[in-house]
């Protein structure tokens, strides 16, 4: 099977690193990775704890795909407590990392405790060894991962890191590996900087590590699926061609594309910042922003894309260490960084772009969060005094300077550093965060999109796009066409889409391909990849019992009901322009039906008979 | 018919399925480690590049081998690694001016790619058509065509 059975377990107190059998028993309950490393995290800690605090640990897991030849198989994910949401977070990422620690022999692992001074952590094969990191504190996720490959005399090294932001516990941190992949949402940074935990990294060489349980069935599937992913639409010219910025005149002309804090859903800049436009000559230059696309481990989408500033551009002009070629923006962050705070600069954008992948934190939220400040200095609640800048809608200076002051953890950057949450409570307007449970929303607005709407509010690490895409529904009818504008039949539509992702992010595979694979396709792979008996049914079963596990837990870290909600703004201001124009997000007619659904009391906890249903 | 492999960096995504195909080709694993073609990524420009033997007709490792380990393959034209020769000396990875002779610890012997016995792997697996597999004669057939592309064939008509 794919598994190596394997897992390391860390203790930073101590400084010891053991290896310890994978729970089968688990892995054929949670499939892996998101599902099964949430399970672990269950078992272990206590659901109060201070995400931040050293009882907290904080997971590191491959899914039964990750390593092999499925395409898009080589993903990791982080799980732990955010300390954004104080939810679950486990956050996702590509590149060749995760594929490496499968080669090297493990399936997981698990970090405990905190250190008493910087350490990372050295894997090759079966040899694991926490080793001093004073000298790589202070340092970017981009020199870290340089010394170390230096150090240890190994350009083959993997390595995943945390940059300056999660050293300095920004709540929004990321973890950084082949230098443009991140594990970006939720803070899983954080909680690695408060752990004095800088980086691990891995090489491995094992032949004989795993297998498929059924090769020559592994392989006929994995083939089968890869030409469908080649003859679709979106995988096989779409996102290659524009990656995710394929979206943004797209979601503009929904009228979807929430903007300066969401006050407005379309942006006049809109086409200044797509994808397009990343195609195009600049009149600066005359060069495009776009260099090439490329792959994580095993994709054969290749969505990724590569940038090239314009090194006369005034955010990197003298700056040589961003003239060269970087991981370009991708929807959401062009989104973040442009639309939601008014700037129609792509090279601003795409330089605060570079600063999230050089210091390792999430555009998302760092852009929203800019937008509720340029707001509150627009509404006079925040002053020039106290920002040390002129926060006006549209300023790609200010965006600039944020960026770079977050990175570093300076001046008003230390502020933004908290989140939208936190720097709107402090400042008398908890309304403006555009968030859920803490978390900020990504780039689709909920007036727009009504499944969205749902989704964001009951995501279980807060609002985010990638835990029940229903913009595949309502924008591009995958595998339906839904007016957007509808309630009717969210509710289950969102419960089958959160049940399937669940299902993706616990495999090893990237939730891109379900805009051409649904389930049977990756149910023949998982099936001669592990062996034994993986039906349809029992695979999507999985996902709900994962997507449960999640809502338990969040319900015993001390979220309620109460949280399964959408900001003010977007509840009660109707859309000004476009399709959806006059409505708002109809949240009261949808959540009731959800509970439903989802086989959870009026109060949105699982009932006795889901839970035993459920297996859990 | 001799065929080669042609490589066209320009179409590398950096995927390594290439390297996935190869290593379970030859050793039945995953572990990329074990790949003899390799894609090198160079960060600052952007680019990915595949990168494996060429297969030289007047093979500088085949001729540095003290023990004939290394041998042609008449019909494919690969310069083979005979395992059960190579003593592992490692003379013919600091002869290949290219370093795409490499030694495997694990078995105490050297490897290199052999085209897969004239069905490459790497080729079969590449998504992008960056890895091919043609007529060694006309490997610049490609480029050729481009530009007859470009040719004007009738300038009256403009």
């Amino acid at each position: 099977m794919t598994w190596t059975k394997k897992i390391l377990r860390v203790n930073l107190e101590t400084g010891t690193c053991t290896a310890e059998p994978l729970n089968l028993e688990w892995a054929r309950q949670f499939l892996g990775q998101r599902g099964l490393a949430t399970k672990y995290l269950v078992e272990e800690t206590d659901p109060k704890v201070g995400p931040l605090e050293p009882g907290n640990k904080l997971i590191f897991a491959t899914g039964p795909l990750t390593g092999t030849s499925a395409s898009t198989g080589g993903r990791y994910s982080v799980i732990t407590k955010g300390p954004l949401t104080g939810a679950i977070a486990c956050s996702n990422s590509g590149g060749y990392f995760g594929a490496e620690l499968k080669f090297a022999g493990w399936d997981m692992v698990i970090f405990e405790g905190r250190a008493p001074s910087p350490v990372y952590l050295h894997i090759e094969n079966g040899e694991a060894r926490l080793l001093d990191a004073s000298h790589l504190w202070g340092k970017t996720c981009w020199e870290t991962e340089e010394t170390i490959k230096h150090h240890h005399q190994d350009p083959q090294l993997r390595v995943a890191s945390i940059g300056r932001a999660g050293e300095n516990l920004v709540l929004f941190a990321g973890i950084v590996n082949d230098l443009h992949r991140a594990a970006g949402r939720s803070g899983v940074g954080a909680v690695m900087g408060s752990k004095n935990l800088k980086a691990v990294a891995v090489r491995g060489t094992l032949t004989d590590a795993y297998a498929p349980a059924e090769p020559e069935a592994f392989f006929k599937a994995v083939a089968d699926a890869k030409a469908v992913l080649a003859g679709n639409g979106v995988t096989g010219q779409g996102l290659p061609t524009y990656g995710t910025q394929v979206l943004m005149n797209i979601i503009n002309e929904v009228g979807a594309l929430p903007t300066r804090n969401h006050q407005d859903v379309q942006f006049e800049g809109a086409r200044a910042i797509s994808g397009e436009a990343m195609h195009e000559p600049r009149p600066t230059d005359g060069k495009p922003n776009l260099i090439s696309h490329n792959a994580c481990f095993g994709c054969t989408i290749a969505c990724g894309r590569v940038s090239k500033m314009d090194p006369g551009h005034f955010s990197v002009k003298d700056k040589p260490l961003y003239h060269g070629a970087s991981g370009g923006v991708e929807y959401e962050a062009a989104w973040a960084l442009g639309a939601a705070n008014g700037v129609s600069d792509l090279e601003a954008l795409t330089y605060v772009n570079f600063l999230c992948n050089e210091d390792g934190f999430d555009p998302i939220t760092l852009g929203a969060t800019i937008g509720a400040a340029m707001e509150l200095y627009e509404l006079g609640v925040l002053t020039q005094e106290e920002t040390g800048l002129e926060l006006k809608w549209g300023s790609a200076e200010a965006l600039v300077k944020l960026g770079e002051w977050t990175a570093q953890g300076i001046g008003f950057g230390k502020v933004i550093g908290q989140g939208s949450r936190v720097m709107c409570a402090a400042y008398g307007r908890p309304d403006l965060s555009m968030s859920v449970k803490g978390q900020e929303f990504p780039a689709y607005d909920g007036r727009g999109l009504q499944g969205m709407a749902l989704e964001y509010a009951t995501s279980n690490r807060g609002a985010c796009h990638v835990r029940g895409y229903m913009v595949s529904p309502e924008v591009l009818g995958i595998p339906v066409k839904m007016d957007p504008g509808a309630t009717e039949g969210k509710a289950p539509m969102l419960k089958a889409f959160q049940d399937l992702t669940a299902v993706v992010d616990s495999a090893g595979i990237c939730l891109f391909t379900t805009f051409a694979w649904s389930a049977p396709d990756i149910q023949s792979m998982i099936q001669p990849a592990l062996g034994g008996d993986w039906s349809l049914d029992s695979l999507l079963l999985l996902g709900e019992r994962v997507w449960n596990l999640e809502r338990r837990y969040n319900l015993a870290a001390g979220l309620t009901a109460k949280d399964d909600t959408l900001p003010p703004r977007l509840l009660t201001e109707p859309a000004k322009t476009g399709p959806q124009k006059g409505r708002v997000a109809d949240l009261g007619k949808m959540l009731p039906e959800y509970y439903e659904v989802r086989g959870w009391s009026p109060e949105g906890v699982p009932t006795p008979d889901t839970v035993t249903r459920l297996g859990l | 018919m001799q065929k080669s492999l042609k490589i066209d960096a320009n179409l590398c995504t950096g995927c390594l399925q290439c390297e996935m195909a190869c290593a379970f080709e030859h050793h039945r694993t995953f572990t990329i480690a074990r790949s003899r073609i390799k894609v090198f990524s160079f960060e600052k420009e952007g680019r990915k590049v595949p990168y494996t033997c060429t297969q030289c007709d007047e093979a500088w490792c085949l001729h540095a081998c003290p023990v004939e380990a290394i041998v042609k393959d008449a019909r494919t034209g690969a310069k083979k690694v005979l395992e059960e020769v190579c003593v592992g000396c490692k003379v013919c990875t600091i002869a290949c001016p290219f370093g795409t002779v490499n030694y495997v610890a694990a078995t105490g012997k050297v490897q290199k790619c052999d085209l897969c016995s004239g069905d490459p792997a790497c080729a079969r697996a590449c998504p992008t058509g960056a890895i091919t597999y043609v007529d060694a004669d006309w490997t610049g057939l490609g480029k050729m065509r481009q530009w007859a592309g470009k040719t004007d064939t009738n300038p009256a008509a403009v």
